[in-house]
């Protein structure tokens, strides 16, 4: 199932919380030779992850995780301004209506859907929040996953190359293209949108199907 | 209207201006209450808005702050917040939410959180007294507007609070630039796209982005905001 999770609230799954930053360290450090920093425990996480972020998180059937993202708005700091300015042409992106998406990282061995349930996750986030784009720091596996799923993302800017490349791009949303993701995943809008509710609260607007 | 209170906001000078602005945001939008709240990191409180003057200074003499699940739901996040998916089981806040309900609040409720220099913490907030069905109407057709008013709000009741901060006027990036150069220019957003060689899409974002650092309702105000900035030149 997906989950929402903002830093200050980690403590509360630690299985979950503990298996994602350790797949961040196999991902980002193992795989893909990105210069991150990996703790004692074997946890990778940066400056951003002090900022209460906000985590979707795909959790298996035993409580570990399967995959997720990590979001911040753009109107506060973010790793694309700070970090990748050069890769959109300078300058900084902000906006109430962006949130910056980064530490894509899918669990070593992670089915295919999990990509695909996490994508419809952050289509419940755009409906549920007002949001309109995403901004993103990718790599080019994650670009590769989702051109597969036909939901490749709008390519600002790209550095390095081979499988230490890393993109800044913009992620689109529509519900044509949810559709087409909540096949891919095999999950229902319904469902997608029964998890967001639990994270965030029931209420009446939620009742009408998806947007 | 919007671009004329945008303008407005721009020139206030006062926080008397800040209270006739968001009093006339109220009326256009026709809802019950329109309010800016700002909390301190050590617990002190000040807004404008059109909340029952005494029910404020009730609010902050009760020390509701601690018990108001708005207030709970809103800090630390940054997401913005329906009341109706706030948890108001506890008894302080469903007693909190039967008082304010005598006072003239309404039952609905959307709360943005915002935040500036040094963990600075406000909410803007809508309300109103009306049913799930219309709220949820009046929410979808306004978030995106009311968003941009909240911070933009934000943003000048920073410079009356924090009048030492440095004040750091908004860049514009490069690619903002030759965006809102080309509209400017009179160009559709496809023959904008097609010469920046990006996508449509793409291009929405660079001219959001702008539109949010100039303080604009719309794009039209944006473009108007940069000329006369200087910030491009056409």
């Amino acid at each position: 199932m997906i989950r929402y999770i903002y830093a200050d609230e980690l403590h509360k799954f630690p299985r979950l919380a503990g298996s994602m930053f350790r797949d961040r360290a196999a991902q980002f450090r193992d795989r893909q030779g990105w210069d991150v920093k990996v703790n004692a425990a074997g946890e990778e996480r940066d400056e951003y992850d002090d900022l209460n972020p906000l985590y979707v998180i795909w959790e298996r059937a035993d409580g570990t995780h399967g995959g997720s993202m990590r979001f911040l708005p753009t109107v506060g700091r973010t790793m694309v301004n700070e970090h990748f300015a050069s890769l959109i042409g300078g300058g900084t992106v902000e906006s109430p209506e962006i949130w910056e998406c980064t530490r894509f990282c899918l669990a070593p061995g992670a089915e295919p859907r999990v990509s695909a349930a996490l994508m419809l996750a952050g289509g419940e986030i755009m409906t549920g929040f007002g949001v309109k784009h995403f901004v993103g720091v990718f790599d080019a596996r994650m670009v590769r996953i989702y051109r597969l799923i036909g939901a490749a993302p709008d390519i600002l800017g790209t550095e390095g190359a081979g499988r230490e490349a890393i993109s800044v791009g913009l992620w689109h949303f529509s519900p044509r293209l949810q559709m087409k993701v909540a096949l891919s995943a095999g999950i229902s809008a319904e469902l997608a949108r029964s998890w967001f509710e639990r994270a965030f609260g029931a209420s009446a607007r939620r009742s009408h199907a998806a947007a | 209207m919007l671009e004329g209170f945008f303008d407005r906001v721009e020139c206030a000078a006062t926080r008397g201006d800040l209270q006739s602005l968001i009093t006339d945001l109220r009326d256009h939008y026709g809802i019950s209450h329109i309010v800016y709240h700002w909390v301190n990191s050590d617990g002190e409180q000040w807004g404008v808005g059109t909340y029952d003057v005494a029910w404020a200074e009730h609010y902050v003499k009760s020390g509701y702050l601690r018990v108001d699940p708005v207030i709970q739901g809103c800090f630390q996040r940054f997401h913005p917040v329906e009341w109706k998916r706030l948890d108001w089981s506890s008894k302080a806040a469903r007693a909190l939410m039967t008082e304010a309900i005598e006072w003239g609040v309404g039952n609905q409720g959307y709360s943005i959180p915002l935040r500036g220099p040094k963990g600075q913490f406000a909410l803007f907030t809508m309300n109103d007294s009306c049913s799930d069905e219309t709220w949820q109407g009046f929410c979808d057709a306004n978030v995106r507007d009311l968003l941009m008013i909240a911070h933009y709000f934000n943003h000048k009741a920073l410079e009356f609070a924090m009048p030492d901060e440095e004040k750091v006027q908004k860049q514009l990036s490069p690619r903002e630039t030759d965006a809102l150069t080309f509209l400017a220019l009179g160009y559709s957003r496809a023959q904008i796209a097609e010469t920046l060689d990006i996508s449509e899409h793409t291009l929405r974002v660079y001219v959001e982005s702008a539109r949010f650092k100039l303080g604009a309702i719309n794009t039209t105000q944006a473009v108007a905001r940069a000329l006369s900035l200087g910030l491009i030149v056409v």
